[in-house]
């Protein structure tokens, strides 16, 4: 692994000057997973925040090939240029070795974009696909996913006198790829950059589809302070609400802070710790919504102890 | 070179297409009736007798989409679809057009649901005009596959850059068997040309950026470079059309007249229907009555001013759009009347709508459009063969 000294003098591929919000996690996560590759990148992205950030005509933030077509097919996209690869190297046209990804937020992911992910990954398309999950529609403003934490109040589910914003839990998505037993699928979060670029450095090189799941905080949707976003991102971990682990080969394994946390090394942090950090969750400090705090632990460890056996078979 | 003829359903003939231009990529989903293209295209793939990455995709979405991202990476790319599927494939449309991808697809013309229906009606390319997407229709399996090997001519020309969708009707066209002349695959390939992708993304040391952000300021001038290559389209289509006379001794039109030269009353029509509408022509000018068939085989761009010329001076025209417009009119009708209003005095004008769901429409059918004006019968929108 290299310093971070020696990877903040490696190319830019996305550079400065792009308008995501001061705060966002996406620049941080793609700055880094660039980085793990030294091969040229062609880059799919899939609509929403990052997309309309970072291709505003006249301009671009990319010094790298990108596409972005629509807001539910950043698999398919990819895939795409994926297959012309194949089939212009196949024919003595293309020499390079080149790499392939897509990027998605959750919405694009979790929801309208599922569809064409696991039908890419069925195919075995050599892609590296990354999802951005700030667990709700930012671009649009702040509306409900597959991946939102129950509980949240966002446009969509907002915190009524009623219903206590979001109900029920997100899709664990990470789980439902590693299902389609793909070469490698991992969480990651960009706290931890060594694990970051670690991972994405074995997708990169993966011997057909790989799959990231990227923690990323938005300081507008999460009703936090920008300059939160990195400690926010490693109590995300340190709850167990996203664990950091890959599936690699048909087998799970712990990696970081929770791998730590499993060896009794570093506490499991309460969920409260994370609920009490953002805006979107203080709603639920009432007493009136002391149980459903209570079940979101308790699915919390749940999951938690699941994974932990996963990872011991 | 001489060519000796075959037996071949339409489908079957735009796979053998497809195999002599070899293209990089095709992307496809099943749907009838156009299965039979990917079916037989398949076989082509598994024996090694094409280049070409093969991907079946999850729907018509992806397959769209993978042809529009491959051709943007610098791939020829071919696709092929039908009713719904055209139907899903709708948002990927527009975006194959703004993004200026060449990329051919083969419609096998067939009803949308509901109540669902496999058989032939236009109602799926009628839904996806005016998306940038240049249209030409076939009457026949021979026309099916020559449009096949035409597009990617028309589409990929610099001043065009289009996405481009040849027409067949479903299961008249698609699954008959009928008489055809193939070419020979070196002139296929001579004709085609080999692909010279613009700003391929897979040139990673001259990185482009695709499908941006446009606001207000730049949207509309956007557009309106696609509208120029529109019109550009009409030239590039009849240059084409003349080329492939050279190759083949088949002459191709923008708009097919048959015996209009003196005739009073016209009827125009789109795909298979032209050739039984060529001998209910012949039997009623076997009877002394003037009258003429037209069908614009390029649907988009409309060649508007052709159609004027040709409608010129008639008496009546009648527009068979195999469309069902609900709280409107035909399509085609409504083409047919823009293009002719520059006239000092446009024809009478009648709507046929017919076809609907695969219903027959025989000479015998065809022939009363014409006695309907000839004996002042014909209202402005008439519903041919429907049993009420």
């Amino acid at each position: 692994m290299s310093s971070l000294k020696e990877l903040s003098k490696t190319p830019s591929k996305l550079t400065s000057g792009h308008r995501l919000c001061a705060g966002c996690g996406e620049g941080i996560i793609v700055r880094q997973l660039l980085m793990a590759t030294d091969k040229p990148v062609v880059v799919s992205n899939a609509t929403g925040c990052f997309e309309v950030s970072t291709s505003i005509y006249p301009y671009t933030a990319w010094n790298i090939p990108w596409i972005h077509t629509a807001f539910g097919n950043a698999a398919a996209t990819c895939a795409g240029t994926e297959a012309a690869y194949q089939s212009l190297k196949r024919q003595g046209k293309i020499k390079d070795d080149i790499k392939f990804v897509a990027l998605g937020g959750d919405g694009g992911t979790y929801d309208i974009g599922f569809q064409a992910l696991s039908g890419a990954l069925e195919r075995g398309h050599h892609m590296m696909y990354v999802c951005m999950n700030n667990e709700a529609y930012m671009n649009t403003g702040i509306q409900r996913s597959g991946a939102t934490g129950i509980g949240a109040s966002t446009t969509t589910s907002p915190a009524g006198s009623v219903i206590p914003g979001k109900t029920g839990y997100p899709k664990d998505l990470t789980m439902i790829v590693a299902a389609h037993d793909i070469p490698y699928a991992a969480q990651v979060s960009p706290h931890n950059w060594r694990d970051l670029i670690t991972k994405c450095r074995k997708g990169f090189e993966a011997n057909g589809p790989s799959f990231i799941n990227a923690i990323s905080p938005c300081p507008r949707g999460w009703r936090t302070d920008p300059s939160d976003t990195i400690s926010l991102a490693q109590l995300a971990v340190e709850t167990c609400v996203w664990p950091l682990y890959e599936y690699e080969n048909g087998k799970y394994r712990l990696t970081g802070e929770s791998s730590k946390i499993a060896d009794g090394k570093i506490p499991k942090k309460p969920l409260t710790d994370w609920l009490n950090s953002q805006g979107r969750f203080k709603h639920l400090m009432k007493d009136k919504w002391m149980d459903l705090v209570g079940d979101a632990q308790a699915d919390i460890d749940k999951k938690w102890e699941r994974l932990q056996k996963l990872c011991k078979l | 070179m001489e060519h000796k003829d075959i037996g071949i359903n339409g489908d079957s003939a735009i796979a053998m297409a497809w195999k002599q231009i070899n293209p990089d990529v095709c992307a496809a989903y099943p749907i009838t009736p156009q299965t039979i293209i990917v079916e037989r295209f398949s076989d082509y793939v598994a024996d090694g007798e094409v280049d070409t990455e093969f991907v079946c995709t999850e729907s018509e979405h992806s397959a769209l989409t993978v042809c529009i991202s491959a051709a943007a990476a610098g791939a020829r790319t071919v696709t092929a679809t039908a009713s719904a599927g055209l139907g899903y494939m709708w948002e990927m449309l527009g975006i194959a057009s703004g993004l200026r991808m060449p990329v051919s697809m083969a419609v096998a013309n067939r009803a949308l649901s509901a109540p669902i229906n496999i058989h032939c009606d236009h109602g799926d390319a009628m839904a996806s005009r005016d998306t940038g997407w240049l249209m030409i229709f076939a009457e026949n399996v021979q026309e099916a596959y020559d449009n096949a090997i035409m597009a990617p001519r028309i589409a990929e020309h610099k001043d065009v850059q289009l996405p481009i969708m040849t027409c067949l009707d479903g299961f008249i066209s698609t699954h008959a068997i009928e008489r055809m002349t193939p070419m020979d695959t070196h002139d296929v390939q001579k004709f085609v040309g080999k692909y010279k992708p613009v700003y391929p993304m897979l040139d990673w040391k001259n990185p482009v950026t695709y499908g941006v952000m446009d606001s207000p300021d730049y949207y509309y001038e956007h557009k309106y470079q696609m509208k120029e290559a529109m019109d550009a389209a009409l030239k590039v289509t009849d240059d084409v059309f003349r080329d492939f006379a050279k190759v083949t001794g088949r002459r191709y039109s923008s708009v097919e007249e048959y015996r209009c030269d003196d005739a009073d009353y016209v009827a125009v029509c789109l795909g298979s229907t032209f050739g039984t509408m060529r001998a209910a022509v012949d039997m009623l000018r076997a009877e002394g009555k003037k009258v003429g068939a037209m069908m614009p085989r390029l649907f988009r761009p409309l060649p508007s001013d052709k159609i004027a010329k040709a409608v010129k001076g008639k008496k009546g025209v009648a527009v068979l759009d195999r469309f069902m417009p609900l709280g409107g009119y035909g399509p085609l009708y409504q083409d047919m009347i823009s293009s002719a209003v520059c006239l000092d005095k446009m024809p009478n004008m009648y709507s046929y709508v017919y076809g609907i769901g695969g219903r027959d429409a025989k000479t015998d059918d065809l022939k009363t459009v014409f006695m309907d004006m000839i004996d002042k019968k014909a209202k402005k929108v008439n519903y041919l063969g429907v049993k009420l």
